[in-house]
């Protein structure tokens, strides 16, 4: 959103940045409770934060509590001030950057999933072209007739970006995506 | 627990709660959605209710109440407008960590999102301007959410929290829960207890330092009397220079040995070239702010820098530091006093000499002079005449915003912690009225004066009229020199002297507008009739505004320009003409 600018607020940042941005994706346990996803993303608005894939949804029933998936970009300055200014909100129970935990767990990423529906109407070449690709990127179908297809995917963003490019000269309509979810690989938790 | 005793209408779980978390005045203003509220209130008397003229007024006297007292400030405004109007006060206190609990009436649930009458979306407006907010839709959970709205506001760093209630909650029946039978609702439990191999290492480095300087903020002053006058067993013990922010004033004395004035954009000569030349910064309670820092890549290039914060956002935050030691600052200090005397036969303070030498130089540049003068009252001889004046009484100082908040800053000594109220993070003019009438409300028989500028007096001037009604004796000094003093500076500064909207052409005549409000108006012009109408005005009993005309064209120094360094400031002796206009280069000039 505002990646050009400082993020902290202030004018006086004027001192070059000579970090570099990264992107990140963070797991924040929240209560789950009226008004908790405007106070996570007030914050990134609020103080000129990064969003770039945002996912919630309540995950433990009993103990209301909801997990948020937020993929962000920032520099590493800034990322530190990201976490601790979550950790700030009240509702807030943890927060933890997964893709620092993949890092000091030994892997490259923690494992980032996501789930897309994708809409191709045509006849024709373009149809069976789309059928084929489909099944070559384990799309399933989830709705047809004889002028449409619902391809439901799942998979890492790069595969579905690809797969979206790819449907898109074959009478591509619309496509919705889940958001990320994240988590780290190996026996424990977040 | 659910036995009939305790069953209670909404509006009766409100005042019990107050009552249990121990509040004696709430500050407020009625209307249609908190009148169950209001009845209540009218039927007790433990609780006192100051009626102010404005929501805002509310908002600030309570600041004023909790600054001035380390309770938590009580605030209660009714739906809509009443709710809006509390927002600034709200930001004011979530910036410079006051503890605030602001209750607010709500439309009933049933109309809440139908556009009704005097509805507003207060937790949502509320939402960054508070630590937390609740919309309380079930009466039977309005006690619980009020004691964690008090344990919010006062945990932690503390901040405003906004209990949003629906007028039919308010009339509903419902349980009441004391607040020792509720268990937090939050996992919310800030660490106050810090790292003891970090403070080792804090003391271990404070031990080399042979160029030291401890910056100490309003973080001492929330964390209570303790932790200032731990503050000062350090200062002691160590012989380390101590220099304060705007918030952080009398948590170490004005008149201490150690002590080298405020720091920042208006801060002394030699407590700004500590800051910059040190070789270990102390940083305790306080956030490394734009107006303290100056150029941040310029900022104390040669020094070790060690934190103490509660708020761990606000470490490394603006400037990165070597020791981050997260807790609260009385019980941080209290283990650092304690680690300092366990070695403190190894260490002495000779090898403090040099530095001191340099700070003596730096002290000798008397960068807080000012040319006196026998016809007109200079506006920093009005401050220190007050200060003469009123330093042997029990006083207390709120200040408005602009340029006659910074003279009170520099020249009124302040020698204990919770006597100074202004408003530092937001800058809000019509501040300083509103809290001296907390103020005084908590503490009656003190002297409480309002240190205020012609143009933010008039922000908040209906509270006067609160003033009168609750016989609260607040004296209002107002440094006229008809500008928006601050304002005109800034203009000089970087918009070549063209004095845009900054000079009032319309006055109001001070002394009348004190006597239709039923106060005291007294007027001074003269340096030499200054003392006597001072002490005229602290005999009076009642509210008092005091107009007292200053050169209209003082400016604040010193000061370091917008985009400088510490020791790139500009010193009064320096500030010619010319150098004002030509102090602010271009990449400066689109800075706050």
């Amino acid at each position: 959103m505002n990646a050009h600018l400082q993020p902290t607020g202030s004018a006086y940042f004027i001192a070059p940045e000579t970090q570099v941005s990264e992107s990140h994706t963070l797991s924040v346990l929240v209560d789950n409770e009226p008004g908790v996803l405007a106070r996570v993303i007030g914050l990134f608005s609020g103080r000129g934060y990064n969003i770039e894939s945002l996912t919630v949804s309540e995950t433990e029933h009993q103990a209301h509590l909801s997990r948020i998936t937020i993929v962000t970009r920032g520099t590493p300055h800034v990322l530190e001030q990201i976490k601790a200014q979550l950790e700030r909100i009240v509702p807030v129970h943890r927060v933890v950057d997964l893709t620092v935990r993949a890092k000091d767990l030994g892997h490259e990423r923690p494992l980032e999933r996501e789930l897309a529906l994708v809409k191709v109407s045509g006849t024709g070449d373009h149809r069976v072209e789309a059928l084929r690709l489909a099944d070559a990127f384990r799309a399933s179908v989830i709705d047809a007739n004889t002028e449409h297809f619902v391809f439901e995917i799942t998979g890492k963003v790069s595969k579905i970006d690809q797969f979206i490019a790819i449907m898109k000269p074959l009478g591509l309509i619309e496509v919705c995506r889940t958001g990320i979810a994240a988590m780290n690989r190996g026996p424990q938790g977040m | 627990m659910s036995g009939t005793e305790n069953q209670m209408t909404g509006a009766e779980i409100v005042l019990q709660a107050l009552k249990d978390n121990g509040v004696e005045h709430i500050f407020g203003y009625p209307g249609g959605a908190v009148l169950p509220i209001y009845d209540e209130i009218f039927q007790q008397d433990e609780i006192q209710h100051i009626l102010v003229r404005h929501e805002q007024g509310a908002g600030h006297a309570a600041e004023g109440y909790a600054r001035s007292t380390g309770k938590v400030g009580v605030m209660l405004v009714t739906s809509g407008p009443g709710a809006t109007n509390a927002v600034t006060p709200l930001q004011d206190a979530l910036m410079d960590s006051i503890p605030l609990v602001c209750l607010s009436g709500q439309v009933p649930t049933s109309l809440i999102g139908s556009d009704a009458f005097q509805e507003c979306d207060t937790v949502g407006i509320t939402r960054p301007c508070t630590k937390h907010n609740w919309l309380v839709k079930d009466v039977n959970q309005l006690a619980r959410t009020i004691h964690e709205a008090f344990r919010v506001a006062q945990s932690g760093r503390p901040g405003p929290v906004v209990v949003d209630i629906p007028k039919d909650i308010q009339f509903a029946t419902g349980t009441y829960v004391p607040p020792s039978m509720v268990s937090s609702q939050h996992v919310y439990e800030p660490k106050v207890q810090g790292d003891l191999d970090r403070i080792r290492e804090a003391v271990a480095l404070m031990q080399g330092a042979r160029k030291p300087v401890i910056y100490s903020g309003g973080g001492v002053v929330n964390s209570g009397p303790e932790a200032s006058h731990l503050l000062r067993e350090l200062v002691e013990l160590t012989g380390f220079p101590i220099t304060s922010t705007l918030m952080g004033l009398g948590a170490y004395p004005a008149s201490g040995k150690n002590w080298l004035g405020m720091l920042g954009m208006h801060g002394t000569y030699e407590a700004n070239m500590a800051m910059h030349d040190c070789d270990v910064m102390v940083c305790i309670g306080a956030r490394f702010d734009d107006r303290i820092t100056g150029r941040l890549n310029a900022f104390s290039p040669n020094s070790k820098k060690i934190h103490i914060d509660i708020d761990p956002s606000s470490i490394n935050k603006n400037v990165r530091v070597d020791i981050p030691i997260l807790g609260d600052v009385g019980r941080v200090l209290e283990d650092m006093v304690r680690l300092w005397r366990a070695s403190a036969k190894t260490v002495g303070k000779e090898h403090l000499a040099d530095w001191w030498t340099s700070i003596s130089k730096w002290r000798a540049r008397n960068s807080l002079a000012y040319k006196a003068n026998d016809d007109v009252i200079m506006p920093q001889y009005a401050i220190q005449r007050l200060y003469e004046l009123t330093k042997h009484r029990d006083t207390y100082i709120t200040t408005e915003v602009g340029q006659h908040q910074m003279w009170a800053a520099q020249f009124f000594g302040f020698e204990q912690p919770n006597r100074w109220m202004t408003s530092g993070g937001l800058g809000t003019m019509g501040y300083g009225l509103p809290a001296a009438l907390g103020v005084q409300i908590a503490h009656p028989d003190a002297l409480v004066i309002d240190i205020a500028g012609d143009a933010s007096i008039q922000m908040c001037i209906q509270e006067m009229s609160a003033a009168i009604q609750y016989e609260a004796p607040i004296k209002i000094f107002i440094l006229n020199n008809q500008y928006m003093g601050m304002v005109r500076q800034w203009q000089q500064l970087l918009h070549g002297n063209r004095l845009s909207h900054s000079y009032t052409e319309a006055m109001p005549d001070f002394v009348k507008l004190a006597e239709a409000y039923g106060a005291v108006g007294l007027r001074c012009d003269k340096p030499a009739d200054l003392d006597g109408a001072i002490q005229e005005m602290i005999a009076v009993k009642k509210p008092v505004i005091f107009d007292c005309r200053v050169a209209n064209l003082a400016n604040c120094f010193p000061m370091i320009p917008s985009g400088k360094a510490h020791n790139e400031m500009l010193l009064p002796d320096e500030a010619t003409d010319e150098a004002v206009a030509n102090a602010i280069d271009a990449k400066g000039r689109q800075l706050v």
